[in-house]
């Protein structure tokens, strides 16, 4: 119960803002009668469920210290391979998951050994990558959606366990995971000590190479598996899919709470800044607003929600 | 005219919960140097932030020439002459010394900046004191105590007449301690004002004429350096009586637990370790004394396998050790607290308790289940045993004194149990309380068997702690001396010696 109640007063500010948001959209007249029915509630859960995979890795590279720009570019690649390896290669479904989880882990691996043997910031090793992931997936589809439309393709983004959607139970397992390697293990301190200081992790004989390599890694397979879940929902591998999705995952990251700087931060956090994006998308897309207009206001919206954090954990402090 | 160029009145500032300043007094007279001694909390750095115009008092008055003032923010005090070099240094290393020093108020030409201008200028100032610093050279390539001697210039090329310096000694060597009084004595002759902050109680004597003792924000009395004996200035500082200053109960002839023999980094491209051999008994202190850059650190780094590839033997206990890493290090019963607690020590964002236990995490997170009690009770055994004076355990560590992150350090490391322990500089930066109380916690160490190798910088710890002290130079050993025959004269001239005696 300790645990519960610390959390509320952890994750105050953003507590408030997602109820705030919820009651807007329910008293609103133009969404009063949509937002809060079964089906709008599990379309948001659906919608965020691959940001809150992503934003799963995207915890622990930050806390870690650092950034990974190439989960967005590692969705299209995985995807793509997936759906070509049943569609082009006549292979089970399940062989294509597999492909496509494999190949984000891979990047995964591919970044966390350069960023753990070399002193390349990660920015620039993960920007690099991020151009070969949405390269390969280019080449490899020629520019097109390989569509895939069996049942059993489209059980993982778009089927049903009764009335959830697959990626809402898909998204509970890896939360699940993700909290039990950040707060269970010692891999876990592990993470925040290298991010909170590198040298003093070295020091206490943490081996920060073997921490950046998993945390990287973890990150990339969490891109594969979004990746394929996407790629099922659209009934085909596309290499446009994920564009822009690592800058969704480091905003919920950051509106939950965690810090850029490194060190410290929640996976509650991200959770609650995930649904906060997925209710705003959710919320302008129910209201009608238009989609060049709603850039605008998430980007309002997400500064807002960082800047009324800081100003509490400002006050805090002194 | 007034006998004091500044004055200030009963000078009161609180924050929520804490009354930081209570009625304080300070006097400071052109040409002195004024030292401004107090534990760490006792109010040093609010008053000097009230000066500064970052904080403003409530109550009381600053007086410049008998003079009223008003300080509200950093440009006011600037204007009337203050200067305050903080702690930390705030340079940017990727400029050059001119740049530095103009840092905000570059000279304009008709072309944008008029960089010849400014490097002109600023060479004619650090010539004044005669130092040897390239005004068009990289701040980054200067030495840490060559870039206070900058951070001095930039100070005083704002014409100031009151310079303030926290602890500007605490991150140099004694020869450069030296040049940096040198500089202090020539800029009093001009009549400036120094306050001094310091925790290093014998450099009083040499350059302070007057101090000012704070504690717990109260003002305590104002002395004058030379009449007033050293045990009343701690006195005062404390608020007790301390028994005795250092505690050691020296041994000898007990077995050697730790021997190290011809330790070199010869793989490194630049030699810092050559041919170290030493061994260590059971409950000895062993100090490690030398210049900085001696290679006394490195020596240890190598012992704790933070320089993989080193050669040369650590037996402990009988049985040859393989060192590749920290972990067989501390696995074989070896703890190391390194010399700077803010780079290489601690996680500043993070708890008391994450701070208290990442060394020993396997004791209590197993399986995926974290024994929660388990580890609170790790952290309060280390925070009782250290006397570790922290709100919670969940406290961030940044925000403790300097004293108290020591400790929160040297528990951490005691947690791993070790049989040697391996202390880098232990009391930098710690006031004189947690200092006697470090002490007394390393004697009862070593009681229970532990032995420590002690690195300091401070001849007087050296001195008074030591069973036998090993005197490095050069990345060699130099000589051993016993406790018995223990001298300043002795060390120094073992560490600046090129040969053996």
């Amino acid at each position: 119960m300790r645990g519960i109640k610390q959390y509320f007063i952890d994750n105050l500010g953003i507590i408030c803002a997602l109820a705030g948001m919820i009651l807007f959209l329910y008293l609103w007249p133009a969404t009063h009668n949509t937002f809060l029915t079964q089906t709008n509630i599990f379309n948001v859960l659906r919608q965020s469920s691959t940001n809150l995979m992503l934003a799963c890795g995207m915890t622990l590279v930050i806390i870690l210290g650092g950034i990974d720009l190439s989960v967005g570019s590692i969705i299209a690649m995985s995807g793509v391979l997936g759906a070509a390896t049943v569609v082009w290669g006549g292979m089970p479904e399940i062989v294509g998951i597999l492909v496509a989880l494999l190949s984000g882990l891979l990047f995964g691996l591919f970044n966390g050994a350069i960023i753990a043997l070399t002193n390349i910031p990660p920015f620039i090793v993960t920007l690099a990558s991020m151009n070969v992931a949405k390269g390969i997936a280019y080449v490899y589809s020629g520019g097109k959606p390989i569509r895939c439309m069996t049942q059993a393709w489209k059980f993982l983004g778009a089927g049903y366990v009764g009335p959830v959607p697959t990626p809402v139970i898909t998204m509970t397992i890896v939360f699940i995971v993700a909290i039990f390697i950040l707060n269970r293990t010692r891999t876990g301190r592990h993470i925040y000590a290298v991010g909170g200081n590198n040298t003093a992790a070295q020091f206490s004989g943490i081996n920060t190479a073997k921490v950046k390599f998993f945390v990287y890694s973890f990150s990339g397979l969490m891109a594969g598996l979004a990746g394929i879940t996407i790629a099922s929902r659209l009934y085909s591998g596309t290499c446009t899919s994920g564009d822009g999705a690592e800058m969704d995952a480091i905003a919920a990251v950051v509106v939950g709470g965690t810090s850029m700087a490194g060190g410290s931060g929640r996976l509650g956090g991200t959770l609650i800044g995930v649904l906060i994006i997925g209710i705003l998308n959710n919320g302008l897309n129910l209201m009608g607003v238009n989609s060049d207009w709603q850039y605008i206001i998430k980007g309002a919206v997400i500064l807002l929600a960082v800047y009324v954090d800081f100003l509490r954990s400002t006050r805090k402090a002194k | 005219m007034s006998e004091y160029l500044l004055e200030m009145r009963k000078i009161n500032k609180s924050f929520p919960g804490v009354k930081a300043l209570q009625d304080v007094e300070l006097q400071l007279k052109a040409g002195e140097v004024h030292a401004l001694l107090g534990e760490n909390g006792a109010g040093k750095s609010t008053l000097i932030k009230v000066l500064g115009g970052i904080y403003h008092a409530e109550q009381g008055e600053i007086l410049i020439n008998g003079h009223p003032v008003e300080i509200n923010n950093v440009s006011d005090a600037r204007a009337n002459g203050i200067s305050i070099i903080h702690q930390e240094l705030v340079l940017v290393p990727h400029m050059t010394v001119a740049e530095n020093i103009y840092l905000g108020r570059e000279i304009m030409g008709t072309f944008g900046i008029d960089g010849a201008s400014m490097r002109r200028e600023a060479q004619k100032m650090l010539d004044r004191f005669d130092l040897g610093i390239d005004a068009g050279g990289l701040l980054g390539n200067l030495s840490i105590a060559q870039q206070q001697m900058v951070e001095i210039v930039k100070a005083i090329s704002f014409n100031c007449k009151i310079l303030v310096m926290d602890e500007p000694t605490s991150s140099i060597s004694d020869r450069e301690v030296n040049a940096l009084f040198d500089i202090m004595r020539n800029l009093t002759k001009q009549g400036v004002g120094i306050i001094y902050i310091s925790h290093k109680m014998s450099e009083l004597n040499e350059v302070c004429d007057r101090v000012t003792v704070l504690r717990d924000g109260q003002y305590v009395g104002t002395r004058v350096v030379s009449e007033t004996p050293r045990d009343e200035l701690i006195h005062m500082m404390v608020g007790r009586e301390l028994s005795s200053y250092y505690v050691r109960d020296h041994v000898e002839d007990t077995e050697v637990v730790l021997r190290c023999e011809h330790i070199d980094d010869a793989k490194k491209k630049k030699k810092r370790v050559n041919d170290v051999s030493f061994e260590v008994k059971r409950g000895e202190i062993v100090g490690f004394a030398g210049l900085v850059g001696a290679g006394r650190s490195e020596t240890m780094q190598c012992i704790f396998g933070l320089t993989p590839g080193f050669t040369g033997d650590v037996i402990l206990d009988g049985a040859k050790l393989k060192i590749n890493s920290p972990v067989d290090a501390m696995k074989a019963g070896i703890a190391m607290v390194p010399e700077n607690r803010k780079v290489e020590g601690l996680y500043l964002v993070q708890s008391v308790r994450f701070n208290s236990t990442i060394e020993v995490l396997h004791e209590f997170i197993n399986n995926l289940r974290v024994n929660h009690s388990r580890e609170e009770e790790i952290t309060q055994e280390y925070i009782d045993k250290m006397n570790t004076k922290t709100p919670s355990q969940n406290q961030t560590v940044g925000n403790l004194s300097g004293g108290n992150q020591q400790k929160v350090m040297i528990g951490r490391w005691l947690a791993t149990k070790p049989k040697i322990l391996i202390l880098d500089e232990p009391t930098r930066g710690v006031d004189v309380g947690a200092k006697v109380e470090i002490y007394g916690i390393m004697n009862e160490l070593t009681k229970q068997g532990v032995s420590i190798i002690m690195i300091s910088s401070e001849l007087p710890e050296i001195i008074n702690m030591s069973d036998r002290v090993y005197v490095m130079h050069d990345g060699r050993l130099t000589g051993c001396i016993k406790w018995q025959d223990l001298s300043q004269e002795a060390i120094m001239k073992l560490a600046t010696e090129e040969k053996s005696a």
